[in-house]
């Protein structure tokens, strides 16, 4: 099992509803997100792309903050979710330092936060909030290991990219484009 | 009253009520909906209530969950809710934070004058009615019920458009009408009969072309057609944007089309011309049911792509690669009528020339094009005919917007301001839901006319800048705490949804049915009213449809099968009676002709800006409507505050950083009362600046919002009246930076 998710940006508006359902769902202190957009302008006037994208953590294979983690706080779940357990989280920020993609936060509680896959869902075979909510279909969560998967078939069909693949971090989202 | 008052000051409304206890009433009956099996949050057991959403007018349903404790949880979407297919936009998912905003009005509050300084004490609500009720009848004495107008922007509108019509006015206005849509409707009922209404009866899911003329989907969330528009993309539909600025659906477009402002006319008619040129129009359909074909064929002959060139800046192959792509997918192709339509004055003009590149490309009444809608026949619970007013608004208005098919809340604005010309001006204004101060556009006037009110009266659940000019406000609670109307829609399907109380009203707050009543009871006009409270209405209403307020408060929406099978009326060529004078598709328009409007829509240029001036075009951000978002938590917590859209070439020629805040002046030199921040991209022409409405809010007890971002609304003073339905153009206001405050500090 390796839980993955895409993010399609032919499809993506950038509209934040992400955002504020995972805000809701994961009762995400105000001022505080697990997930973002991010939209990138390329050209000049009148000749012009826009990339937008959904971000949140990579859920990365091979993930900095579970090796800078001193406590094991940072850990590996089912299908290789990265989670953190809040309890032995000292809030040293060795993960944060080393998460190349900005994804973790200390939450006002102490510890530090981010994106779970909404594995709360998951377990019960739902969608992440995220992508329970995208009003354009935009995501797709799933596993990687079964190729009939969503997922699978739209890496198999699709041009698709990663961000800071240089990291070797091996991420778990992808940009479909 | 505030009769004894000189002026009417603004008061900042404060958090007077905040002692006030939140209280429970026996009205609602919180055991309803439907319990759940143990849902997401290990641990949390969830009850979820039927809702439709307020925080736009698509009004999508869903369900409102809350925790074992009865705190609201989230909002999710109605899985069998056409408008919103299982799944909310960002407004409707972040509704909760309306409900949870600590910045809520929160009990009646009166206006008074302590030691010269107006101000608003806490007031019962039997208090709050008296006073209302009195100052309704004394305007009825001295000058008649019909001076007296309700401004609704909400559901509950409806409740008090039944008290003012029991009363005797008929003077109903909402803003989307005369500063939104309006124009639009009239275009389309002079082609087609009928009109576009809301939803939009665009076909997107099954189309093959969409042509969108200033409409920003992705940006503006209208959540069916931006699903439906990922759907139809997916599908492999094209998309042709015409924008002057680089909107997210222009990236997702095949052909962008950076259009000169205000020339958009010129576009429509070189596409006639190109379609009719070619050769590429439905003939059998332009045939078999339009009128004044040859007439138009004339009109446009010379308005070759050329010409548009010249006017438009779009260059006349691109012209004309566009026109062919649409009559490749005709009929599955949409020329979108848009919403927010009322730009330059000659707007009904326009959106006539979109109503008949529609038919010449005959995707009206077609599968792709444009649908047929149909809604439940839905009878209200009966009450007593209300008495017919003896005048209403248009009397103010002899011999003007003729075709107006609603009241215009600008028309009934300036009717406001007393004039030697009429005998009666409005005294008296009931405002449910609308920040009229934001919404209508020259504040000047708006100020205006409410200093020459009796009475005004303001419903809201937000100290809205309009509450700090009311005698009474009247605080009502959010949609997810109270029944409304039951949402009626015109869709493919007939559906209808029920919006129930997902918990108690927190605070001293109540809603629109409960004031609507207790008004009525108290101005003697209860028998209009004649149920004992909103479950029975609603459970008698829902029985005529064969439901029942118990079976809605668990399945939340209901689906009819269509009584006609009309959804595509003119699919094969089927014979069809249009609802206009000739019977037929009016190229020609004998009805704009008969009112002595052009019965062919012709171009006519618009003002450009001055030298070192630049075009204030505004829209919409995804996560926000209007202004009445700007304090929502989760809302604010994605966009607090808007920027103005500066090209590079026009920032290098001022100085201007991104980030940096400036003020913009207008035309006639009015200074946006708060500064706003500069963003420098190439997503905006050179010639126009862009900005999102809503923001700039200057009560300081929207603690959120206060002095975010800046208003257009301030700086919309030129106003374009359009001569056919009294539409208030706004597109035709322009700015340039400063670098410091205007004289007028914010309040």
């Amino acid at each position: 099992m390796r839980y993955a998710m895409a993010v399609d940006t032919l499809k993506c508006v950038g509209c934040s509803d992400c955002v504020v359902a995972c805000q809701t769902e994961n009762d995400v202190p105000i001022g505080h997100c697990r997930d973002w957009i991010v939209e990138k302008t390329t050209g000049t006037y009148p000749e012009l792309q826009l990339e937008i994208r959904s971000e949140r953590c990579n859920h990365c294979a091979n993930a900095p903050c579970v090796r800078t983690c001193p406590t094991e706080a940072s850990h590996y779940a089912e299908g290789g979710i990265v989670l953190v357990e809040e309890s032995e989280c000292i809030g040293c920020k060795a993960c944060i330092t080393s998460c190349p993609y900005d994804a973790r936060f200390i939450h006002p509680e102490g510890y530090v936060d981010k994106c779970t896959f909404c594995i709360h869902r998951v377990e019960k075979g739902q969608n992440p909030a995220c992508v329970s909510v995208c009003p354009t279909h935009a995501m797709i969560f799933g596993d990687l290991d079964d190729l009939n998967s969503d997922i699978s078939r739209a890496m198999a069909t699709r041009k698709w990219k990663s961000l800071i693949p240089e990291a070797g971090t091996d991420p778990k989202v992808f940009y479909l484009i | 009253m505030s009769t004894n008052m000189n002026r009417r000051d603004f008061i900042k409304v404060a958090g007077m009520g905040a002692g006030s206890l939140a209280f429970a009433t026996p009205l609602f009956d919180f055991s309803k909906g439907e319990i759940l099996a143990p849902d997401t949050v290990p641990g949390m057991y969830a009850k979820r209530t039927p809702t439709y959403c307020e925080i736009c007018f698509w009004k999508c349903a869903g369900w409102v969950h809350t925790n074992d404790e009865g705190k609201i949880w989230k909002v999710t979407g109605h899985e069998d809710d056409p408008h919103s297919n299982g799944r909310l936009c960002p407004r409707g998912t972040g509704g909760v934070g309306m409900y949870n905003d600590e910045d809520r009005l929160k009990t009646p509050l009166i206006r008074t004058e302590v030691g010269g300084i107006q101000t608003f004490r806490e007031a019962s609500w039997d208090e709050a009615f008296t006073y209302i009720a009195d100052g309704l009848k004394k305007i009825a004495k001295e000058h008649g019920p019909e001076c007296t107008a309700l401004f609704s922007h909400g559901s509950g509108g409806k409740y008090f458009g039944d008290l003012l019509k029991a009363y005797g006015s008929s003077n109903i206005a909402a803003p989307s009408y005369a500063q939104c849509r309006g124009p639009r409707e009239v275009g389309f009922i002079a082609t087609y009969g009928e009109g576009v209404e809301s939803p939009e009866r665009v076909d997107i899911r099954d189309t093959r072309c969409l042509v969108l003329i200033g409409s920003h989907f992705g940006e503006n969330m209208h959540n069916g057609p931006v699903q439906e528009i990922a759907q139809a993309t997916s599908k492999g539909a094209s998309i042709i944007t015409v924008d002057p600025r680089f909107s997210t659906v222009a990236s997702k477009s095949k052909f962008w089309l950076p259009i000169k402002p205000a020339t958009d006319m010129a576009l429509l008619l070189a596409w006639m011309h190109v379609i009719i040129n070619e050769n590429l129009y439905d003939k059998e359909y332009i045939e078999k049911y339009a009128y004044g074909f040859e007439d138009l064929k004339a009109h446009v002959a010379q308005m070759t792509p050329e010409w548009a060139y010249g006017i438009t800046t779009i260059k006349p192959e691109t012209i004309r690669e566009t026109a062919r792509e649409m009559a490749n997918a005709s009929p599955r192709v949409i020329v979108h009528p848009g919403r927010h339509v009322t730009w330059y004055g000659d707007d009904t003009q326009r959106l006539r020339a979109v109503a008949m590149l529609n038919a010449l490309l005959g995707s009206w009444g077609r599968r792709g094009g444009y649908y047929y809608p149909e809604k439940v026949n839905f009878k209200k619970y009966p009450h007593p005919a209300f008495p017919k007013p003896a005048r209403t608004w248009k009397d103010a208005y002899p011999g003007k917007f003729k075709l107006a098919g609603l009241a215009l809340a600008s028309g009934i604005c300036d009717a406001t301001v007393p004039t030697t010309e009429r005998d009666c001006s409005f005294k008296g204004w009931i405002v449910n839901g609308t920040n009229l101060i934001h919404t209508l556009p020259d504040q000047a006037n708006t100020l205006k006319a409410i200093q020459a009110l009796d009475l005004l009266v303001v419903i809201d659940t937000m100290p809205m800048e309009i509450t700090g000019y009311a005698d009474v406000i009247l605080p009502e609670c959010t949609y997810l705490e109270r029944y409304d109307n039951i949402r009626v829609s015109k869709h493919r399907e007939p559906t209808i949804a029920l919006r129930m109380p997902a918990a108690p009203p927190k605070y001293n707050t109540k809603p629109a049915w409960w004031m609507a009543k207790g008004l009525a009871n108290k101005m003697g006009l209860g028998h209009f009213f004649p149920w004992e409270n909103i479950e029975e209405k609603l459970d008698w209403e829902l029985k005529q449809v064969g439901t029942s307020l118990e079976e809605m408060q668990r399945i939340g929406v209901k689906k009819y099968k269509r009584e006609y099978d009309d959804l595509y009326p003119m699919q094969d060529l089927e014979d069809f009676e249009f609802n206009t004078n000739t019977g037929k598709i009016e190229l020609y328009s004998t009805a704009m002709q008969d009112e002595g409007y052009d019965p062919l829509p012709k171009y006519k240029a618009h003002e450009e800006p001055p030298e070192g001036y630049y075009r204030l075009i505004y829209g919409r951000a995804p996560m926000h409507t209007f202004s009445r978002t700007a304090n929502n938590p989760n809302l604010t917590d994605l966009m607090d505050e808007n920027s103005v859209w500066v090209n590079p070439k026009i920032a290098k020629e001022w100085d201007l950083k991104n980030d940096q805040y400036l003020w913009l002046e207008n035309q006639d030199g009015v200074v946006s009362k708060t500064p706003i921040k500069v963003r420098v991209t190439e997503r905006i022409r050179f010639d126009s600046v862009y900005m999102v409405h809503g923001f700039g809010h200057t009560n300081k007890k929207l603690t959120r919002a206060y002095g975010r971002g800046a208003s257009d609304a301030d700086l919309i003073t030129r106003v374009h009246i359009d001569p056919v339905m009294g539409g208030t153009g706004m597109r035709g206001n322009f700015v340039t930076f400063r670098f410091e405050a205007g004289k007028e500090v914010s309040s």
